[in-house]
């Protein structure tokens, strides 16, 4: 079906096309890039953080403020959102303060509106899940898909040891680590692959998962663990490993919106390179490739 | 372009407001909340196999003390009753052990405090997230517990407190508490009557609190008069085993 709106509109250049699903004007063909068992760990991932985030969003809530070492020093948080109140207890004010400076984030950030009337709040309703503070419910959310990101976590590591997925596609080689600075020049100039070259991660795309699953995803988990006060009696490194306990909370934190930077960058890239293509290729496997098929391949 | 721009933010707020409906829609669906709570009893299986049932919390220096330790809660039960004890130095106030056991107990705070006595330095974690590092001292509950002498069938221990929870005081809205024998057996939890030095004042918990220093703060219970063994959490309060856990927290405290 889509050679057939190739044929009917040969004018729309191939960026466009790329980016409506279209297939290009001229030769391509369909390249089998993602395998079954990594698209199902990726949309369990995506399904995971989305609900991670938020429901983590609403426990922070509980307590906004952030701080370092194993306690909190609550009168110099290392980062807070309050509401200011004026002297008959209306809130002004949302502010949000990061060690020494203060910022104004009414209306998003220390107080947001709850049916209509601006009130205390670290972060907004509509950023939280659930919706109200609750943070009974926020808990049991957040271990339930904490346990679910953990037992896909440990699938993916097995089988992409095993399958040398992490071997043949992630880990950089000499060939990438020397393309970077060109790759970076690329990236910057939103000029995409879409040939031969395109069956493969580029040296950008393969750093960038690396660090989010080698570094950045045990590194929440750990921070993660480090806050149960029984883990820590089995495990006395944990918090250690972090500064303590209070520091590994804000670890925690920081890892939480490092994932949030990467989903931006990742959706940005998804849809500037060619969205219907990407999550073609992420849901049924299949990625069209512009040239004529090699036959060595 | 602009377009596509608009197209793309209008999917992705439709798709989160979708998705946080439909969120909170399952967080109020039995069935749902249900699944959830089978978590709890993974987690605290999980957290059993690594922590055992006699791995010890940290115990900090006497210089990591907090100099202010946050009081939560209750910050006095406020009742006739309470306030009477205050008044007359908790004089009369007393600890008793009663339920599955063979000899049922009660305790003066004298006695609680010619027992044998353990002095930890610890971290407080509270279930909102934030820690304080206080100096606690007390009896060990074991010793209390072994001087009751359990019988084979108990398995919970409930704390029964004196704060009411409700503005109208009624008895059944007290805060009570319960912790498996296991954990209540644990060589850091201690009936503490001290805190950095000093008796317990009233936001704390006076004249004497559960420490269990391997669980959240709610698991702690202040102001404390009733221990009770039982072999079930039904037909107590809510049936939940606490009275935040009424309310929808989990039983196991360790997370």
């Amino acid at each position: 079906m889509t050679a057939d709106i190739a044929k009917v509109s040969p004018e729309v250049p191939d960026g466009v096309r790329a980016a409506l699903g279209l297939a290009p004007s001229g030769p391509h063909y369909f390249f089998y890039r993602h395998k079954g068992w990594v698209r199902i760990a990726h949309w369990i991932n995506a399904l995971c953080l989305a609900i991670l985030l938020m429901s983590g969003l609403n426990i922070f809530n509980a307590h906004p403020a952030l701080y370092w070492g194993d306690v909190s020093n609550f009168d110099h948080p290392s980062l807070s959102l309050t509401a200011m109140q004026d002297e008959f207890g209306a809130v002004t004010e949302g502010v949000t303060i990061i060690g020494k400076h203060q910022f104004d984030t009414t209306g998003v950030l220390g107080a947001s509106k709850i049916d209509g009337q601006l009130s205390p709040r670290g972060f907004p309703s509509w950023a939280t899940l659930p919706g109200p503070s609750w943070l009974a419910m926020a808990r049991q959310w957040h271990f339930a898909f904490a346990w679910l990101l953990v037992f896909n976590a440990v699938l993916f590591f097995v089988y992409g040891l095993w399958s040398r997925h992490f071997v043949r596609d992630l880990m950089p080689t000499r060939g990438d680590i020397a393309h970077l600075p060109r790759e970076i020049a690329d990236h910057a100039r939103l000029h995409f692959h879409h040939g031969e070259d395109a069956k493969r991660y580029n040296a950008l795309q393969k750093l960038t998962y690396c660090l989010v699953i080698f570094v950045l995803g045990p590194l929440m988990v750990l921070t993660g663990l480090s806050m149960s006060p029984t883990m820590d009696s089995a495990f006395p490194i944990l918090p250690w490993l972090f500064g303590g306990r209070q520091s590994a909370r804000t670890i925690h934190f920081i890892c939480a919106f490092s994932f949030f930077g990467f989903f931006l960058v990742h959706i940005a890239m998804v849809v500037l390179s060619g969205s219907w293509n990407n999550l073609r290729s992420m849901i049924t496997g299949w990625y069209v490739i512009r040239g004529r098929r090699r036959d060595h391949d | 372009m602009i377009d596509r721009r608009k197209f793309f933010g209008r999917a992705l707020a439709g798709a989160s407001t979708t998705m946080l409906a439909g969120c909170y829609y399952l967080s109020e669906k039995p069935w749902f909340t249900g699944m959830l709570g089978k978590v709890e009893d993974l987690t605290r299986a999980a957290q059993h196999l690594f922590a055992g049932p006699q791995t010890l919390a940290r115990e900090f220096s006497k210089a990591d003390i907090s100099p202010v330790f946050r009081a939560n809660g209750t910050l006095d039960p406020g009742t006739p009753e309470y306030q009477a004890h205050a008044a007359n130095g908790f004089r009369d106030w007393r600890v008793s052990v009663s339920g599955l056991v063979d000899h049922p107990l009660s305790l003066s705070m004298d006695r609680i405090r010619a027992l044998p006595q353990r002095t930890q330095i610890t971290r407080h974690d509270c279930v909102e997230g934030w820690s304080c590092i206080g100096e606690w001292s007390g009896p060990q509950l074991s010793l209390v517990l072994a001087a009751a002498s359990p019988q084979p069938k108990a398995r919970y221990v409930m704390f029964y407190c004196a704060d009411p929870m409700t503005a109208e005081n009624d008895p059944s809205h007290y805060y009570y508490e319960s912790l498996g024998l296991s954990e209540a057996m644990h060589p850091q939890t201690i009936l503490a009557h001290r805190l950095n030095g000093a008796a317990l004042d009233i936001p704390h918990g006076a004249p004497v609190r559960l420490r269990a220093e391997r669980q959240l703060g709610y698991k702690q219970p202040k102001y404390l008069q009733r221990i009770v063994l039982t072999d079930t959490l039904d037909g107590v309060g809510g049936g939940k085993g606490g009275y935040w856990e009424d309310l929808g927290y989990t039983w196991y405290g360790g997370i």
